[in-house]
């Protein structure tokens, strides 16, 4: 068995005593911000970026990964004890977690979620085991044109999925792509959209542009809303589960998980995405819908293992195509290049230490979660207490330094806060960052395909229609904006946004 | 007189027409090219052109359907927010890390609901001596911590 020899292979690199201790590490971390509201996977990994630098390249990522993914463990305590969302992942875990903690059903709550998140974790570990290698080999065969069509597919999904106005989407995605431009174009070597200022000459970060449009943006919309915190520090008791919800849970961390799984892996998908369809789902196919809002367990367990399992799928994308789905892939990418490797289907067949050793070190983390997490949840309750007025500081001050030690730059600082009134007033006029980031991040490799397909064809475009695999995606991206723009469906997208 | 229906859109549409406009304008600097052998000025006027016929046509919506208003600005929370990191990116390198943090934290408290002198001293006092033990002594990150005489 090949999947076996491989898997195998994998272990050997996770279980090493380094790496399982930065696995763990960056579980842990992760947890911890996802524990507290306002302070993403984001932002941390942006500031442990510098010290991975000088790891070995698998456990650099095998610590950025762990991040991620224990954010996704940690956003439902709170969630659930607080009634807010920790990580903006389990913005639906509150609607039902926390009814079922005020229902004293807390422990129930919190060890559905952890054990959901950790059976969809398995499941796309295994997924991502199984899939990433003959998808790497496929996409050795993409040219530019089929690469460029990808990426149009993936910026489309990301419009379709986003909320609100599909116009105001689009204008998004294409001022992240203008946006993207700036620095020295490539191939003539001129400084483009940089005013001469000579930071800019390499493009701006996107971690600059994600913590200041999600990040900042962040607190001083939190700071608006004047909402008093209600905080469950009754003492949490009963982990276990009664047979009825057992019952009631397990089919729904089944569909969450398939759906997660699917939905991790488009782009601009992922977590966020997966535990809102997940939660729809379930009220739509329940045969008690009145009991959701009122503390049903299915609308945390679909919800919370849907998250998990979008964040780990996506990063089939990242590891077989080389394009990130979303802002923390990105980042990953950037992590790659400081180690040297090039992002693309080449890893997988290159350095298959690396790939199986990252898959297998995913598994193991969440094992870890799942064990450390439950007894733990005393420790991260007293953390909740702290009042939002001693929180934000500390958050806008991590963000303040993860930017700086980018690139040891206070022009990068300067930069940031110029996004973050950007990202207002984004807010305040309705328009949604998330195509605008994933825009940005596509844009200079769009173009790069685009010109690269166009030369080769020597400036005819109808390459993009003639290429069979280009030709697939192009048809995909149309049938989906098609089926939005009908009006039935856009109606019932908007109530599922609603919701 | 036109009048404004949706001014969320409206506004959109005004930015998106900025920004794509700016694209093109600057762009017209640089070689434009052909499709097959692209200059760099090619991709961003496409993209910069796209852009503001999107927002034109989100701006005209604006005018032709109702919609929500433009929400209001909290200008103090919004200034003192970013004044405080701003002002943390000045001090930085000349005063360092230690009194930098100070500087966001009190601007930033003053942002927000409730200000407690006693508590954001000592919360910022936390703060210095945290982030300099766990960046500067732990991660080992080359931040300057104090004054640069």
């Amino acid at each position: 068995m090949d999947l076996l020899n491989h898997l195998l292979l994998g272990f050997g690199v996770a279980l090493t005593p380094i790496n399982a201790a930065y696995c763990f590490a960056g579980a842990m971390v992760g947890t911890l911000v996802g524990v507290l509201p306002g302070l993403g996977p984001l932002a941390t990994m942006a500031m442990l970026l510098p010290i991975t630098f000088n790891m070995p390249p698998v456990t650099a990522l095998i610590l950025l990964a762990g991040i991620y993914y224990g954010a996704q463990y940690g956003g439902s305590t709170t969630a659930i004890l607080v009634n807010l969302p920790g990580e903006s992942s389990s913005v639906v875990t509150c609607i039902d977690g926390y009814q079922m903690a005020r229902q004293g059903r807390a422990g129930a709550a919190l060890a559905i979620a952890a054990l959901g998140s950790f059976f969809a974790g398995t499941v796309a570990t295994m997924l991502i085991a199984g899939f990433a290698p003959p998808l790497a080999d496929l996409a050795l065969q993409f040219g530019p044109s089929a690469y460029f069509s990808l990426m149009v597919l993936g910026l489309v999904s990301a419009i379709v999925l986003a909320s609100g106005s599909l116009a105001k989407a689009i204008a998004m995605v294409l001022l992240g792509i203008l946006l993207g431009l700036v620095g020295t174009d490539v191939n003539s070597g001129l400084p483009r959209f940089t005013f001469g200022i000579p930071e800019l000459a390499d493009g701006i970060g996107f971690v600059i542009v994600a913590m200041g449009v999600f990040g900042f943006t962040e607190v001083i919309v939190n700071l608006e809303l004047k909402g008093t915190r209600e905080l469950f520090t009754k003492k949490v008791t009963g982990l276990w589960l009664t047979r009825d919800e057992f019952k009631a849970a397990a089919p729904a961390v089944l569909r969450g998980t398939v759906l997660g799984s699917l939905l991790g892996i488009l782009p601009g998908g992922g977590a966020l995405l997966s535990s809102f369809a997940a939660y729809s789902l379930e009220k739509k196919i329940s045969r008690h819908p009145s009991k959701f809002g009122k503390g049903a367990i299915e609308g945390v367990a679909a919800p919370e293992s849907a998250n998990n399992a979008g964040a780990q799928t996506s990063f089939i994308p990242l590891l077989t195509l080389g394009i990130p789905s979303n802002p923390v892939m990105a980042l990953m990418i950037g992590a790659m290049m400081i180690h040297n490797i090039q992002p693309g289907p080449q890893i997988v067949i290159n350095q298959p230490e690396l790939f199986w050793g990252m898959i297998a070190s995913m598994w193991v983390g969440n094992l870890m979660l799942v064990v450390l997490n439950l007894p733990l949840i005393g420790m991260w309750v007293r953390l909740l207490s702290v009042p939002y007025r001693v929180l934000f500081p500390s958050i806008l001050l991590f963000c303040g330094i993860g930017i700086y030690t980018l690139s040891y730059s206070t022009f990068d600082i300067r930069l940031a806060v110029l996004f973050g009134l950007l990202g207002y007033v984004f807010v305040k006029l309705g328009c949604e960052a998330a195509p605008l980031m994933l825009g940005f991040i596509l844009g200079p490799m769009m173009e790069e395909t685009l010109r690269r397909a166009l030369l080769l064809s020597r400036g005819d475009p109808s390459v993009f229609v003639t290429n069979p695999i280009s030709l697939c995606m192009l048809t995909t991206a149309a049938i989906l904006l098609g089926v939005v723009i009908l009006p039935t469906v856009r109606k019932k997208r908007e109530d599922v946004f609603v919701e | 007189m036109i009048k404004i229906r949706n001014p969320r859109d409206f506004w959109s549409g005004v930015m998106f027409v900025a920004f794509g406009g700016a694209g093109m304008w600057l762009a017209r600097a640089f070689p434009y090219g052909t499709a097959a052998r692209m200059g760099p000025a090619y991709f961003p006027t496409l993209v910069g052109g796209l852009l503001a016929a999107f927002g034109l046509f989100i701006g005209l919506r604006g005018l032709a359907v109702d919609g929500e208003g433009v929400g209001r600005f909290h200008f103090k929370t919004l200034l003192l927010i970013l004044a405080s990191i701003t002002l943390f990116g000045l001090a930085l390198e000349p005063i360092g890390l230690f009194g930098a943090v100070f500087i966001l934290v009190v601007l930033a408290s003053l942002g927000g609901h409730e200000f407690r002198l006693r508590e954001t001293v000592l919360v910022s006092a936390g703060l210095a001596i945290g982030t300099v033990l766990l960046f500067v002594y732990g991660l080992k990150l080359q931040i300057p911590v104090w004054p640069s005489f």
